[in-house]
């Protein structure tokens, strides 16, 4: 058994530490904590926001103080497995490769002296989980990819990345859900809508959730609404 | 544009950077939307409380004046935060009390005397509809405010309200603060703080620090003594309000309300609350300082805070 422990985040929020270095094996205990908390506590969180080895959890400090709240986090989440069963969904992401919308594909793969294929292949083979969802609303950080095709970012960042790039940096990868400056390596594009204002749910996406790319051609693409 | 006969305020002028706000949007963050909410909670709920609204009722936040309005509705409105020389038709309006507003009437913002950020409230709220709980504006994400896509306010814009008539208030003297004085900021060690660096919370506690002109509704960014962590970067994990961050240019950063949601610098700690609302009420080149306060401590007197005003 690993322990978690609960440390402060200031006045109204605190943090659980699942561990200290990236795991994806990590991620499923952290997903479970999340949905334990999200039942056990409602109407007592305000949000609670997992990330790569951590939970954090934002209270209201006229309902609970830390000591009181780390008392009710210790008794819900009690000893946690080690490791979990699979959890979270599978979501299945269409991904036009091609040099027109990945304009990376060509250096990286050439980076790694593989052909675009073989980086295709790698980068669509493996399973990811979502780490974390950050930096911009719906972005999901993703991983591991292959150290194989690990790459690091951009020198200097993009100043607009579109809207749906698949995109990679070291080993983690990720889709850009809405257009913003980023520095990530561009591999292709998908059609599908990362933070979709219109869905309930707003992100097919939720940390701990697992993914797979699937390359698709470029008419199946534009058929589900991609954009050039 | 078209609800001209409806009862409510139009902007003329916008000013620098006018925003709606209320307590921010909860619930989104583990999507990655930045809570957002009214840099100063103080003077928010101070103008809300004038007016006998529910604590959280949507405001204007109005970022260094020159906002110009014109009411469409009989009423009543309090001003409270930075002293923007606010006037209705030429006359001179207190800040910190409620005053009458009748149809017609001109509401004008100078240049801030002391402070950064004015609220403007209206009896009942502006009535304005939430974007996933809330009206707050988050600009960096096109979230909230007046449309729902994260803009300021514009020429034309008209904010509806209801009509109302109630006492005239103003907030007892001892309560208000001086955006002058001296801020001292009172930090929560963070579990994390000795690891980070052996000693490096006493050298921030030890230190002036100026606030940047690269300071906004994110994060204000501090001047002074260099603080080098061990490490460059930690995993990234959940950032809360008020948290300290070291970036690798050693000088601290401290989280407002639109920070992101998760972040990968080294925290030090996190600024207790109240005095984060007052750290966004001080002016690029103010000195500020550091001292530890314990977390039982701030907690309790958070929690008074927010009782008094009914949160």
């Amino acid at each position: 058994m690993t322990a978690w422990r609960i440390e402060n985040a200031g006045a109204d929020a605190l943090i659980i530490r699942f561990g200290d270095t990236i795991d994806p094996a990590q991620v499923p205990r952290i997903r479970v904590a999340t949905d334990r908390l999200a039942q056990g506590l409602k109407g007592q969180v305000k949000d609670l926001v997992p990330s790569y080895t951590t939970l954090m959890v934002v209270y209201d400090p006229v309902q609970n103080d830390f000591d009181s709240l780390g008392r009710k986090i210790t008794r819900l989440l009690g000893q946690l497995d080690e490791r979990q069963p699979q959890v979270g969904r599978l979501v299945e992401i269409p991904v036009w490769y091609d040099p027109e919308v990945g304009p990376d594909l060509e250096r990286v793969a050439a980076h790694h002296q593989l052909s675009i294929e073989e980086l295709i292949r790698r980068h669509s083979e493996c399973e990811y989980v979502v780490f974390a969802i950050g930096f911009a609303p719906g972005f999901a950080y993703m991983g591991h990819a292959p150290e194989s095709i690990a790459t690091p970012r951009l020198a200097t960042p993009r100043e607009r990345v579109p809207v749906g790039s698949v995109a990679l940096a070291d080993r983690q990868t990720a889709v850009y859900p809405i257009a913003t400056p980023g520095g990530w390596n561009l591999l292709g594009r998908t059609a599908m809508i990362l933070f979709d204002r219109e869905r309930e749910t707003l992100c097919p996406l939720a940390a701990g959730d697992r993914v797979r790319f699937v390359p698709v051609g470029r008419a199946q693409f534009l058929e589900a609404g991609g954009v050039i | 544009m078209a609800r001209e006969t409806a009862a409510g305020i139009r902007v003329i002028n916008p000013g620098v950077l006018t925003l709606v706000q209320d307590l921010g949007r909860f619930g989104y963050q583990h999507l990655g939307l930045s809570p957002g909410g009214a840099a100063d909670e103080h003077a928010f709920l101070w103008a809300n409380r004038l007016l006998g609204n529910p604590p959280g009722s949507a405001q204007l936040e109005i970022c260094l004046g020159g906002l110009q309005l014109q009411a469409k509705v009989a009423t009543r409105m309090a001003i409270t935060g930075a002293d923007l020389q606010a006037t209705l038709n030429g006359r001179v309006l207190a800040p910190w009390q409620t005053f009458a507003v009748t149809p017609g009437d001109r509401l004008h913002f100078g240049h801030p005397r002391g402070g950064v950020r004015g609220y403007l409230a209206v009896q009942g709220g502006f009535d304005i509809a939430p974007t996933f709980g809330s009206v707050s504006t988050v600009m960096r994400e096109q979230i909230g405010g007046l449309d729902g896509w994260g803009r300021p306010l514009a020429k034309g814009d008209f904010l509806p309200c209801a009509e109302g008539t109630g006492p005239s208030l103003r907030v007892p003297w001892r309560y208000l603060p001086d955006y002058q004085r001296p801020l001292v900021l009172r930090v929560i060690a963070s579990d994390q703080s000795e690891a980070v660096g052996a000693g490096l919370l006493e050298k921030l506690c030890q230190s002036d620090y100026q606030i940047s002109a690269q300071s906004d509704r994110m994060g204000v960014r501090l001047s002074g003594e260099a603080l080098r962590p061990q490490q460059g970067g930690i995993v990234s994990e959940g950032l809360g309000f008020g948290t300290v961050q070291i970036p690798p240019d050693g000088q601290p950063i401290i989280m407002l309300k639109d920070r992101q949601t998760i972040g990968g610098y080294p925290k030090l700690g996190t600024v207790f609350p109240l005095d984060a609302f007052a750290l966004s009420q001080r002016q690029p080149h103010t000195t500020v300082t550091f001292e530890p306060i314990a977390l039982h401590d701030a907690q309790g007197r958070l929690a008074r805070f927010y009782r008094f005003f009914g949160v």
